[in-house]
């Protein structure tokens, strides 16, 4: 509760309306202790007195009656009424949508027709409506906003019970015996309550609006009650002559919404977990870059990596990442970046353009240097020039980088447009020539489909057709196969490797899997733990590991033709972000030929032949 | 086919997925996710179910727990069917762990919570004797007392996954499925689990069925395995034998797309990869499409199963 008050006082317009709402509540509140006149009493000679008047601080309105009294109680009365609509309509919606979103089929259509029909009216003219039918009256009115608001809770609530309902731990709960009732009451509601608070924080300065509507109209509070909407009312008649009877009301009215919706946005946002982590900003184009020292870098490789250390920002704390990562690749060259997950694999290859999402994201050191250019003292448009021409990514999740919305063929043609200036119809073909260079068997079927209609396979040939629309120079691809079945991701492997020596590319391939690693590449970097641990030619590595943690994570992977039996494992599990330096060898808790030096010292890799390992006691 | 051995069987099950063509077509379509297939289950067996993405394993799976309701056929636990036991009886003989271990746990609950849940309905314990349970089992899947009282976010996905098999287990039901036991877990994690998982076995005599496509995690834990391919059972047999000589040429291309790291890549000629259009099945061969050994009778005729040296398979040009 502290922590949640904490997020909303860091968004300051939050922590503004919030303060003045709970001013408001206090004041209107306490008036029946307040030492107000009474709000009803007529005193016709003291009629349209302007505010700061002897004895009337607000000054009167049109019967004598004092301004300040009928505010006060008349804001109490709007706030009851208002929030108590709120209430009944969250309450009566919520169950309405639960149950329509948890049944679904024939209960979920029969409901939702329902309030489609509701939704059909136009707003206020149904409030009308209602209290024609029940006569005027601010209960009646009360009744009537809450009703026209039902539909506006049970939508959005049926929408989060449908996905919460498919949720996996609701299958669960149903196989530890509970019945559809008590999923619902203990599963289902209090994962979908914030969603209820925040909507009812954002609809309850509307709510007051309307019941002040209707007042307004005389439909609500009848004379001699004040409440803001009908003491606006009264006020219209003398508006020419003496406004500040409208003004009185109008501006409470404005300061309650306000503070009411302000409020209900720094709810919204202090209950979005994604929101609740980092600040509230927009991430920047490229990542943050704090690096201190120079790092010198005088290869001359193709690509050349040097001591790159990444790391993410929050509580005011660098957790790094990745660690002094340094790598070459070789014109032509495929080399393979393996670890389990978390290791930094995905970072590191981000971190190669700048496109590790800052905040939280921050390149702490390092140099990428790119055909003789260090990337990371380039500017923004330099860099971008990059990231679509000579160096493309292809990643996991294909859906992630296609445009959901385009067909493909028009994607491809934009991507040609785009960087090459080229015309629609030279695009056009050259796009069709890319598809067929990925082996899609159906060109023109392919062309016309929203990603969305292809198969995973399928998918990501097309997005290493996108790759290569500019001709790069370097590919890489973070686990571009592991969302596949093995049959396809032999296909696409096999395609990733005809294409690389075909056009000379260089690619970087990600991967946690040891044998889709040594189908394609070249040489091997196994990290662990955010560093690099061993480096080394593919056949060496596999053949004859030199680091404790390649050779004992190589074991435990299961192969075929054993049979049922023991696996060898790896105690414990990798760790987690790397928040505190710690010294000595990171893998030393699951080490097998751990001895005592190992945690006294950090551990430098060592280079050796052609192969590098970071290892006090390394198998020869 | 129902042998009295069997804890559970399932006879010609099926099942359709209707789709309604569109927002004024009161029409609708058929998918066939699931067809006409049989199982059966000894007890203390785990069986393998092998399959790409979209052929139908987990809806099986989910059928055989009561989860989704199949079209057709008939499946018997204990040999009654399921549709005669008591409501919220079912959970008593037969539990699914899933894919994803920390989707599986209400993000609301604690862990406690979470595992407290069958204790209290299915087996009516009282709060006492819940706890009794709980620490004991928490001990049996290696994880510590102090994890209880944390929220599941809290949990590497191997952790996860071990409150996940505590909750399975808590239920003392004997039948245990197991969608992708490890295919969400790392590397050095996954036999860490696999090895639990066989450890149980043994020590609380259950039987599993263990969904995967991975064949090497299938090979470490089963007994029999089947092979699916387009919601039909293309290939059953001892696991072991499988492994060293395929019938099916699907099971071959299966294991043969398995990345070795003693290889470097073949180059594949282009077959096609998909499956063929659930809503319009073929009339012949579900697989012909990608067969290496078809021919045209494969086109016009599905096969049926085959018997041939104590191996089942469904193909007229078996590759051995
Ligand atoms: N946006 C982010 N904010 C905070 N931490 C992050 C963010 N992205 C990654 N991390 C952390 O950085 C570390 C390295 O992550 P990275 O994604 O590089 O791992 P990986 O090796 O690619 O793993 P995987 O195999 O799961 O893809 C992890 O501890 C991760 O939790
Ligand atoms: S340095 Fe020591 S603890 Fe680390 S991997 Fe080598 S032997 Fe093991
Ligand atoms: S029946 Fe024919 S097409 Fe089908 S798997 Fe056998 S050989 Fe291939
Ligand atoms: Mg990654």
């Amino acid at each position: 509760m502290i922590n949640f008050l904490k997020l909303i006082s860091r968004n300051k317009l939050a922590l503004f309306g919030g303060i003045l709402l709970v001013i408001i509540f206090v004041v209107s509140f306490l008036s029946p202790l307040l030492p107000l006149k009474d709000p009803d009493v007529i005193k016709t000679s003291d009629r349209f007195l302007l505010p700061f008047s002897e004895g009337y601080l607000l000054g009167t309105d049109h019967l004598g009656r004092d301004l300040l009294s009928r505010l006060l109680w008349g804001t109490r009365l709007s706030l009851l009424v208002g929030i108590s609509a709120a209430l009944i309509s969250a309450t009566i919606g919520s169950i309405l949508g639960t149950i329509a979103g948890f049944y679904g089929n024939k209960t979920d259509n029969v409901i939702m027709r329902i309030i489609d029909v509701l939704m059909a009216f136009p707003y206020i003219l149904l409030a009308l409506a209602i209290v024609a039918v029940l006569g005027p009256g601010l209960f009646n009115a009360m009744i009537a906003v809450a009703l026209v608001n039902i539909p506006f809770f049970a939508r959005n609530i049926r929408g989060v019970t449908v996905t919460i309902a498919n949720k996996e731990f609701i299958d669960a709960a149903r196989l530890s015996g509970m019945s559809n009732f008590k999923i619902i009451i203990y599963e289902i509601f209090p994962n979908i309550l914030p969603v209820i608070v925040v909507t009812i924080s954002t609809t309850v300065g509307w709510m007051i609006l309307e019941t002040a509507g209707l007042s307004f109209l005389g439909l609500g509070s009848q004379p001699p009650q004040a409440d803001l909407g009908s003491m606006l009312g009264e006020g219209r008649s003398a508006l020419i002559v003496n406004p500040h009877t409208s003004y009185v009301p109008g501006a409470m009215i404005f300061l309650i919404v306000i503070a009411v919706n302000l409020f209900g946005d720094g709810i919204r946002d202090a209950l979005d977990p994604r929101l609740s982590k980092g600040e509230l900003v927009k991430p920047q184009p490229v990542t943050q870059i704090k690096s201190n020292g120079n790092v010198e870098n005088k290869s001359n490789s193709f690509l050349s990596v040097k001591n790159l250390t990444t790391a993410f920002e929050f509580d005011n704390k660098l957790h790094l990442a990745s660690k002094d990562v340094s790598f070459d690749i070789k014109k032509g060259e495929c080399l393979g970046l393996i670890g389990e997950s978390g290791s930094g694999k995905s970072v590191t290859a981000l971190s190669i353009t700048c496109l590790v999402a800052s905040p939280p994201g921050v390149i702490v050191n390092g140099s990428v240097k790119f055909q003789g250019d260090d990337i990371l003292k380039m500017n923004y448009e330099q860099i971008r020039e990059l990231r679509g021409n000579k160096i493309s990514y292809i990643f996991q999740d294909p859906l992630s980088t296609l445009h959901p919305l385009i067909k493909i063929g028009k994607q491809l043609e934009e991507a040609f447009i785009e960087h090459n200036h080229q015309k629609n119809k030279e695009a056009t073909l050259k796009g069709k020539e890319l598809l067929k260079l990925v082996q899609i068997p159906n060109i023109e079927n392919v062309w016309n489909s929203y990603p969305h209609e292809l198969s995973g396979g399928m998918r990501q040939r097309v997005s290493i057709a996108m790759a290569l629309t500019n001709d790069p120079e370097l590919i890489i691809a973070d686990e571009p196969t592991t969302a596949l079945d093995v049959t396809v991701q032999a296909q696409i492997l096999s395609l990733l490797d005809t294409l690389r020596k075909e056009r000379g590319l260089s690619v970087l391939f990600i991967s946690h899997d040891f044998g889709v690693v040594s189908q394609i590449c070249d040489r091997v970097i196994v990290m662990y733990g955010g560093q690099i641990v061993e480096e080394g030619k593919t056949e060496n590595i596999m053949s004859k590991p030199r680091h404790p943690y390649t050779s004992q994570l190589m074991e435990c992977v299961p192969h075929i033709g054993f049979g049922k039996r023991k696996l060898p494992t790896i105690l414990g599990s990798p760790p987690l972000i790397i928040y505190k330096k710690e010294i000595g060898c990171s893998f030393a808790s699951r080490c097998l030929f751990k001895k005592d030096n190992c945690l006294n010292e950090d551990i430098k890799i060592v280079r050796k032949g052609d192969s590098e390992v970071r290892c006090l006691y390394p198998h020869e | 086919m129902n042998n009295k051995m069997d804890i559970l069987s399932a006879k010609n099950l099926s099942k359709f997925y209707s789709k309604n063509k569109g927002l004024f077509n009161k029409q609708s379509i058929n998918l066939r996710a699931v067809n006409n297939i049989n199982i059966n289950l000894k007890a203390k067996e785990s069986l393998g179910i092998v399959g790409e993405s979209g052929c139908g394993k987990s809806t099986l799976a989910k059928m055989l727990a009561g989860l989704i309701t199949p079209s057709s056929g008939e499946i018997k636990i204990q040999d009654k069917d399921i549709n005669n036991y008591k409501k919220y009886e079912l959970p008593n003989h037969i539990q699914y762990m899933f894919q994803d271990p920390i989707s599986s746990l209400n993000p609301r609950k604690t862990i406690y919570q979470s595992l407290a849940a069958p204790l209290k309905y299915l087996r009516n314990l009282d709060e006492k004797e819940i706890e009794k349970e709980i620490k004991s089992i928490i001990k049996e899947v290696s994880l510590k007392e102090e994890f209880l009282n944390r929220f599941p976010h809290e949990f590497s996905g191997g952790q996860a996954q071990r409150i996940g098999i505590a909750r399975v287990l808590l239920s003392k039901a004997k039948i245990i499925i197991l969608d992708e036991p490890v295919s969400a877990l790392d590397v050095s994690v996954q036999s860490q689990i696999l090895n639990l998982l066989n450890d149980l076995q043994k020590k609380f005599e259950l039987s599993y069925i263990v969904i995967s496509h991975d064949l090497a995690v299938i090979e470490a834990i089963c007994d029999r395995v089947m092979v699916m391919y387009f919601g039909d059972i293309v290939e059953k047999s001892d696991a072991k034998e499988l492994f060293q000589k395929p019938y099916h040429p699907y099971t071959n291309l299966l294991l043969k797309s398995v990345p070795k790291t003693n290889q470097k890549i073949k180059i594949q000629n282009l077959i096609e990869t998909e499956l063929p259009d659930p809503i319009n099945p073929p009339e012949g061969c579900s697989f012909y499409s990608r067969c290496e050994n078809k021919t045209e009778k494969c086109k016009d005729l599905n096969p049926e199963e085959t018997i041939k040296e104590n191996r089942k398979f469904k193909c007229f040009f078996p590759n051995n």
